[in-house]
């Protein structure tokens, strides 16, 4: 039964998921951290990390990841699990070999046609707003901690939140270098 | 023995690749491979071994490139366009362009349009597989491990560091993808609304993603043409 709800997820997932990586995100969330919980926001914020670091698309990461701790977290072994997180990445591959291989064979010829394109536009400005709702969502006590249960925390979240988008955005500096800084950081300030 | 290997010009404005390309030109002159002098356009047919290459092929830069999708771009490009000759330039483009509009992961979407494009299905499914399993057998080893380790108070302290540095690295893009998408004052309340009904609302994105299809469908058959 969870290997049916993996796979319909996951294949919405990669259905609906326009915009790229980032574009996902927001979908990936609401699916698997609002609605089914399979993880929890600081979860999902350590995978988002985790990609980061690791070669590899976030949608394949967190659909590999989710998929093995849905099923773990429902009580069953590791094999059981490992078949979990190969059923959510088919899952979310699934939909991209259909619709590649469809417009491949019939509809290659329709993708400059003005309305396709008009549909396309019609998106673009929504993936931005996806992508802003991501990060509004990842705004929670779980990844800042809440001034009023630990005020250090929150204050040092803060400071590393502002610095790491003023290092990225005006310093340009490497985003995996970002996180080595960070993970510095909170190993001498948060330990 | 021939060594094919050719080695790669450094596309401009990438951060990281610098090293990965080293990395993969070590790795070719270990095993150097046969460079196959027959493209798709003169009508021979690649070897029978055209699935292995491939999913090799894909299964490399899958494992080599951080970040997914848009960084594994040039390297693709080397290796498909100018090193193997599977496909010619302007149709790698042409491709690419089209994987990028549509759903779905974009690493995924480009190597079965690639694998397609030569070798119909079983092509498809080859670089597919090869362009996902580095991803997905990185990630199930961490899944594996990572719960015995966020109970180490030392790496549970690391990730509260890197927690909110992420979340900044989310809010980065959404700036620059508004750069790129040409948002202006007048079309700004799409992101806005989007971002509103989302977060505050709770409404699902798969509805938002519907509607804005259906709202670019009807501007550009009823709205676009009397303007």
């Amino acid at each position: 039964m969870i290997y049916l709800h993996l796979f319909y997820t996951f294949f919405l997932i990669g259905l609906f998921g326009f915009g790229g990586g980032y574009g996902m995100l927001s979908l990936i969330q609401t699916e698997t951290v609002l609605r089914h919980h399979w993880l929890s926001s600081a979860e999902f914020t350590n995978i988002v990390a985790i990609s980061q670091m690791t070669p590899g698309p976030i949608g394949i990461n967190s659909a590999t990841y989710c998929g093995y701790t849905a099923v773990h977290n429902a009580g069953f072994g590791g094999g059981m699990a490992v078949l979990g997180s190969i059923t959510a990445t088919i899952a979310i591959v699934l939909p991209s070999l259909i619709l590649m291989v469809l417009i491949s064979r019939m509809f290659l010829k329709y993708m400059n046609n003005p309305i396709v394109q008009s549909v396309f536009a019609g998106l673009r400005p929504v993936v931005v707003g996806l992508l802003a709702a991501a990060t509004l969502l990842l705004c929670n006590a779980e990844n800042f901690s809440v001034p009023s249960v630990n005020p250090w925390q929150f204050c040092i979240s803060l400071f590393l939140f502002a610095a790491t988008f003023a290092g990225t955005m005006w310093m340009k500096i490497n985003p995996i270098r970002m996180i080595c800084y960070a993970a510095f950081a909170g190993l001498v300030l948060l330990y | 023995m021939e060594i094919s290997f050719v080695r790669p010009l450094t596309p401009k404005g990438t951060r990281t690749d610098e090293g990965i390309y080293h990395f993969i030109y070590f790795l070719s002159i270990r095993n150097p491979v046969q460079k196959e002098n027959i493209s798709p356009i003169s009508g021979h047919h690649p070897p029978s071994s055209f699935y292995w290459d491939a999913f090799k092929t894909f299964f490399k830069i899958g494992a080599f490139t951080l970040g997914g999708g848009y960084a594994m771009l040039p390297i693709l490009q080397q290796e498909v366009v100018e090193k193997k000759r599977w496909i010619p330039q302007d149709q790698f483009i042409d491709l690419i362009a089209i994987a990028q509009s549509c759903p779905g992961v974009l690493a995924a979407n480009i190597s079965i349009f690639v694998g397609y494009k030569i070798r119909k299905l079983p092509g498809a499914l080859c670089t597919c597989l090869g362009a996902v399993l580095p991803s997905f057998l990185i990630i199930l080893c961490i899944a594996l491990f990572l719960h015995q380790f966020m109970d180490i108070p030392w790496v549970a302290a690391m990730f509260r560091g890197i927690r909110p540095a992420v979340v900044a690295l989310i809010a980065v893009p959404t700036f620059q993808l508004a750069k790129e998408a040409r948002i202006t004052l007048t079309t700004c309340w799409i992101p806005l609304a989007t971002a509103l009904l989302i977060w505050l609302l709770g409404v699902n994105p798969v509805y938002v993603i519907l509607a804005a299809g259906v709202g670019g469908f009807l501007y550009g058959k009823y709205i676009r043409p009397t303007e």
